[in-house]
């Protein structure tokens, strides 16, 4: 357990040690919901939302989930640049298992998925949202099991990848597309029903519903269609310890060069 | 006879159609310096991957004191410390930050790990430099690290990738006198791949590789009187002609290399005032020199040892 507690807190040291990582993962995804919520508030608004309830808002637990997301892509990242800096050849020539090697890499960046996800909670009274305590401490929850698979599945594609080239293609074809397929952007209700589905399938889709219970309670949710908490706690942790496994056995499969 | 510290049995690699390692096999003393010393494609770099447990062998055995790598690969993880030819240190945490995670990795305890650390600190003369990201230090440094975090887990047997890799020629010597400081201090065996030569002349013994297969062992001194004494190295215009010419005129057995007529004699220096005289117009120079182990590649091989990796 102290290999995979100092893997941890080595991922924790570099991010802190790479200020445009800093700055990027924070002031993005905040400029992107400033602009494009305030942009798009006057003519969208959530079907069964409660008047004066603006884009901004709702677009807001997207952007928490946006937050990890990133954070999951320089988990990725910063995987593959340990294989190509060399780093990763000292670790794989060590006694420690392959799984302690992924764990210690996912709760590392959890770790700084949750601590940017909790950075921008701070800032939800900005977007007309008055948390309960339980419900911000219920939120930080799932920030942090949606933060591990989003990492988890990160790891999945890091470990099979040999450098960042190709990586965008990834992103644009997984990792984004997860993301604007979870309700973050638009709610399932008031799309074409094979969209709906598909919405429906996506894993994140629940992790959001989850986040967006929580940050609500103790009032019921306003927009009407979304799963409901028990299903979307549930749907979360399995893709989580999926994506694990999956990178786990990917790294034991793994090419040590 | 005490256990070995490293032990290959007929060891193969094959990479589809390619082979790598052609049957090796090699013994190593507890304690001793062994130089594998091979061209670029001579299957060092993959004998090295079975070693360090990255890789494993198609075919044989390989042994670190009594553990195989593939069957017991944890044990061998434990006792061995790999130094690879990329640095594997974190550019972005300190000295101490990198020997201290390094050492967490094979689950040293708190307090073993930080007195580990300290001494090794102050072996490689780092204890002033410890608090300084390992980005900015300079190569002869940097690579010092490497040896100090291979060392912090308590290794008994070194493994080493092109060790001195981008040192300039002082670092190198330098690097070189910690190897063999660490051994006759700590007893800690050593095993290094090279394509450098004079790095091989410090091992207690030499492997020379070619083509996956070892060609032959031993120590560098011995090596290279096996060759019987003097080497003459003689540029001409047609190496083949003149070859046959000294076969004919003067009954010696020569060899072509590169380019060059190559006659290895006990008392070579003797015949090169008859070859001058006796072919005047076609030489342009003759080198004269002592058997290095660049000769004993030569000899073994017949090809030269820095055209050996690119042909």
């Amino acid at each position: 357990m102290r290999a995979v507690g100092s893997l941890w807190w080595r991922e924790i040291l570099r991010f802190a040690r790479q200020r445009s990582r800093v700055t990027g993962a924070l002031v993005q995804p905040l400029l992107f919901w400033l602009l494009l919520g305030s942009g798009l508030s006057p003519s969208f608004r959530p079907p069964g939302a409660p008047a004066g309830l603006g884009y901004l808002a709702y677009l807001y637990p997207g952007i928490l989930v946006l937050v990890l997301l990133f954070t999951a892509i320089f988990a990725t990242i910063s995987t593959v640049e340990d294989r190509q800096s060399g780093f990763l050849q000292g670790v794989l020539a060590s006694p420690l298992a392959r799984s302690g090697i992924v764990l210690g890499q996912a709760l590392g960046g959890t770790t700084l998925a949750v601590g940017q996800g909790a950075l921008l909670l701070a800032l939800a009274p900005l977007a007309g949202l008055s948390l309960s305590l339980p419900g911000l401490l219920a939120s930080v929850v799932v920030l942090a099991l949606v933060g591990f698979a989003l990492t988890s599945l990160g790891l999945v594609i890091a470990w099979r990848l040999q450098s960042t080239q190709g990586f965008h293609a990834i992103m644009n074809l997984i990792l984004i597309p997860i993301w604007l397929l979870s309700g973050a952007f638009f709610p399932a209700g008031g799309v074409a029903s094979p969209l709906a589905w598909v919405m429906r399938l996506d894993p994140l889709t629940y992790g959001l519903a989850a986040l967006r219970r929580c940050l609500a309670f103790p009032s019921p949710m306003p927009a009407g269609e979304l799963p409901g908490l028990a299903l979307s706690l549930g749907v979360t942790v399995l893709f989580g310890a999926a994506m694990f496994g999956v990178a786990a056995a990917t790294a034991r499969r793994s090419a040590a060069a | 006879m005490s256990v070995p510290a490293v032990e290959l049995r007929d060891l193969r690699q094959r990479y589809g159609d390619r082979v790598a390692l052609d049957g090796v096999s090699l013994t190593v003393a507890p304690g001793e310096i062994v130089a594998l010393l091979g061209p670029n494609g001579s299957g060092k770099s993959t004998l090295f991957k079975i070693l360090a447990t990255l890789l494993e062998p198609t075919e044989g055995s390989a042994r670190i004191f009594g553990h195989d790598v593939r069957r017991d690969a944890d044990a061998v993880r434990r006792q061995m410390g790999v130094v690879f030819q990329q640095p594997s240190i974190d550019k972005l945490l300190s000295v101490e930050e990198n020997l201290l995670h390094h050492g967490a990795l094979y689950g040293l305890a708190r307090a073993t790990l930080r007195t580990r650390v300290a001494a090794m600190l102050e072996r490689f003369g780092l204890t002033e430099r410890r608090g300084e990201r390992v980005g900015r230090l300079s190569g002869g440094l940097a690579r010092r690290v490497e040896l100090a975090k291979a060392l912090v887990v308590g290794a008994e047997v070194l493994l080493l990738d092109e060790p001195s890799t981008g040192l300039d020629p002082l670092a190198r010597r330098e690097f070189l006198a910690h190897l063999g400081e660490l051994r006759d201090r700590d007893g800690i065996t050593v095993l290094l791949t090279t394509h450098h030569l004079d790095e091989a002349e410090r091992a207690d013994r030499v492997a020379i590789l070619d083509r996956g297969r070892v060609v032959t062992l031993g120590a560098p001194e011995e090596l290279k009187a096996a060759l019987g004494g003097e080497v003459l190295v003689i540029q001409v215009a047609s190496a083949e002609r003149l070859r046959e010419r000294v076969r004919l005129r003067l009954g010696l057995e020569a060899a072509v290399v590169d380019g060059a007529v190559r006659l290895e004699a006990p008392r070579a220096h003797e015949i090169v005032p008859r070859l001058v005289d006796a072919f005047p117009d076609e030489i342009r120079s003759i080198t004269y020199g002592k058997p290095t182990l660049e000769d004993v590649f030569v000899h073994l091989t017949g090809r030269r040892f820095a055209a050996a990796g690119t042909s």
